[in-house]
């Protein structure tokens, strides 16, 4: 085969899988926009009616809430526990770094129910009652490692002889990490805290046990979609699909423009 | 680190840096893992840690049919991460070496769905494959042909794990290919190499600490799958997370899902310690 073959194919080959990818988020944009209470195809009245009842509903406007104060609590600490964590993990040079590479990699490579599961008992055996404060807890056990690999890319790419520059100038040690460390690691930060929002925002394994009677968004999909069809999940589906995409576009949009203004 | 910004308290820079992350992991992640196996050794049906321990949750496993629900979760995941393989490997050599200015964004679309809980993915496949559905609906209007739903049929927990955990084998399996170098790969050619020579010489034993990452990845998120089973199964296979979770709420038997939980955790450990082992994680990340 000729390489211009060769390349062709596996462009189309990316493509038919990113449309197989898409294709569920389609499938559930075209139901949500169905005025009849049963999603049939094609379909034959069209209508934002659903929309206007799911959001008028307390009880999801409840939901939006729990699930936009988890994500944002795992994201500010997850952040900061994962900073110092990904210099240890790439920055420093000590005894027990190949020891902690391995401990911050644990959690991510286990099973999230059995952890959710592992989690509930710890709570039941300690006497603490599941709610929405034990979930932000179980999400920063998955969420933290995931924060401190994305983080710790960045920091692989960190010259520490700026920091020594900074030092021999006379800077001290807070005005190093201010003015040095912190600006030069800033694009992983900011990653980092995407994908600890997003990971707790879209988490279902690990809330699934541990949020006691405060639902997340998807916990409550999850409840309503073993129970039976209601078009209001398709619109909170959509709206969870939509919110992630746009939040990365954005994000990636804001990142592309700020290295355009520093070239 | 140089040594005069050292202020030697007894830990070390990179120690006191992590420390913050080593205790969240002891309380969050350690002690409930051991609270996991304290109560796997509980009578059937307590829900303290106070009684005295016992194997009767293990012999119950034995002796019952929960192997059937190992069985299909292990065999699953399996064929989860085998078809991952040949699914992924264009992409991620296309991602690596092809796509050029086109590979953020496309890095970028491939993760989106990452950040969507899985059970609102599954949801779309049903509504795509359900009677009356996108699928079987336009077959019907179209064509006039009215075929069965495949849906909840083994086949489709199949489609639904691929599907779910797909990005968590290209990402790994990127990083890995673009880690062979492009003079390796030209060298072994002006040296005479054929393609197949090239790929199965240089290509994937150089790209294979992503590979194993990726497949390790896949393979330990599969055997934790449990949405897959239930939305799109119908109960069809049993996974063995699902006896866990039955045994934990329904059944009110926490010693016993603790015990086929601790199981599952010796297979999944035992493998991760033997994979990650063999791997320097500087060299995979990118440590210059």
């Amino acid at each position: 085969m000729t390489d211009r073959g060769r390349r062709a194919l596996i462009w189309a080959w990316t493509l038919a899988v990113l449309v197989f990818l898409y294709l569920p988020a389609l499938c559930i944009l075209l139901a949500s926009l169905t005025a009849s209470r049963y999603f049939l195809f094609p379909i034959q009245k069209w209508g934002f009616d659903w929309w206007r009842k799911t959001f008028e509903s307390l009880e999801i406007r409840q939901l939006f809430a729990n699930s936009i104060t988890i994500a944002f609590c795992v994201m500010v600490i997850a952040v900061v526990i994962a900073f110092f964590g990904a210099l240890a993990f790439a920055r420093y040079n000590w005894k027990g770094r190949t020891v902690f590479q391995k401990i911050v990699l644990l959690p991510i490579f286990f099973p999230q129910s059995v952890l959710g599961l592992a989690l509930l008992l710890w709570f039941n055996a300690v006497g603490i009652q599941t709610s929405w404060m034990t979930a932000i807890f179980a999400h920063l056990v998955w969420i933290i490692p995931v924060v401190t690999l994305v983080i710790s890319i960045q920091v692989y790419s960190f010259d520490p002889a700026l920091e020594e520059a900074a030092f021999d100038l006379g800077a001290s040690r807070w005005q190093v990490f201010r003015e040095v460390t912190l600006p030069v690691l800033l694009p992983g930060i900011v990653s980092g805290a995407f994908f600890a929002f997003l990971l707790s925002w879209g988490n279902f394994p690990l809330s699934l046990f541990t949020t006691g009677a405060d639902a997340t968004i998807p916990k409550y999909l999850y409840a309503k979609m073993v129970a039976g069809y209601t078009p209001g999940v398709p619109v909170l589906g959509t709206v969870s699909t939509f919110g992630a995409a746009l939040l990365l576009l954005g994000g990636y949009w804001l990142v592309t423009l700020r290295r355009r203004a520093q070239s | 680190m140089a040594a005069p910004h050292e202020t030697g308290k007894g830990l070390s820079q990179g120690a006191r840096n992590a420390l913050p992350l080593i205790l969240f992991m002891i309380i969050g992640f350690a002690a409930p893992l051991l609270a996991v196996i304290a109560y796997s050794f509980m009578p059937p049906r307590s829900f303290g840690l106070t009684h005295a321990p016992t194997l009767d949750n293990y012999a119950d496993i034995f002796t019952s049919n929960s192997y059937i629900s190992f069985g299909w979760s292990m065999l699953f995941a399996a064929l989860t991460v085998a078809l991952l393989a040949l699914i992924c490997y264009p992409i991620a050599y296309g991602m690596a070496r092809l796509f050029g200015r086109w590979s953020p964004i496309l890095t970028l679309l491939f993760t989106i769905p990452l950040f969507v809980s899985e059970n609102v993915r599954l949801y779309g496949w049903i509504l795509f494959l359900i009677k009356n559905g996108v699928l079987l609906g336009t077959l019907k209007s179209w064509f006039g042909i009215e075929p069965e739903s495949i849906l909840f049929t083994p086949g489709v927990v199949l489609l639904g794990m691929v599907y779910v955990y797909l990005p968590f084998m290209l990402f790994p399996m990127t990083l890995g290919v673009s880690m062979v170098p492009n003079e390796t790969r030209e060298a072994a050619r002006d040296l005479g190499a054929s393609r197949w020579q090239v790929f199965r010489e240089v290509e994937l034993p150089l790209s294979m600490p992503g590979i194993m990452i990726g497949l390790l990845l896949t393979f330990v998120l599969a055997v934790g799958a449990i949405a897959e089973a239930k939305v799109l199964g119908g109960q069809t296979i049993i996974p063995i997370t699902h006896d866990i979770e039955i045994a934990f709420t329904y059944a009110q038997n926490w010693p016993l899902g603790a015990a086929l939980a601790v199981l599952l955790m010796i297979v999944v450990g035992t493998l991760v310690m033997l994979v990650l082992k063999r791997f320097d994680l500087d060299a995979i990340l990118g440590k210059r």
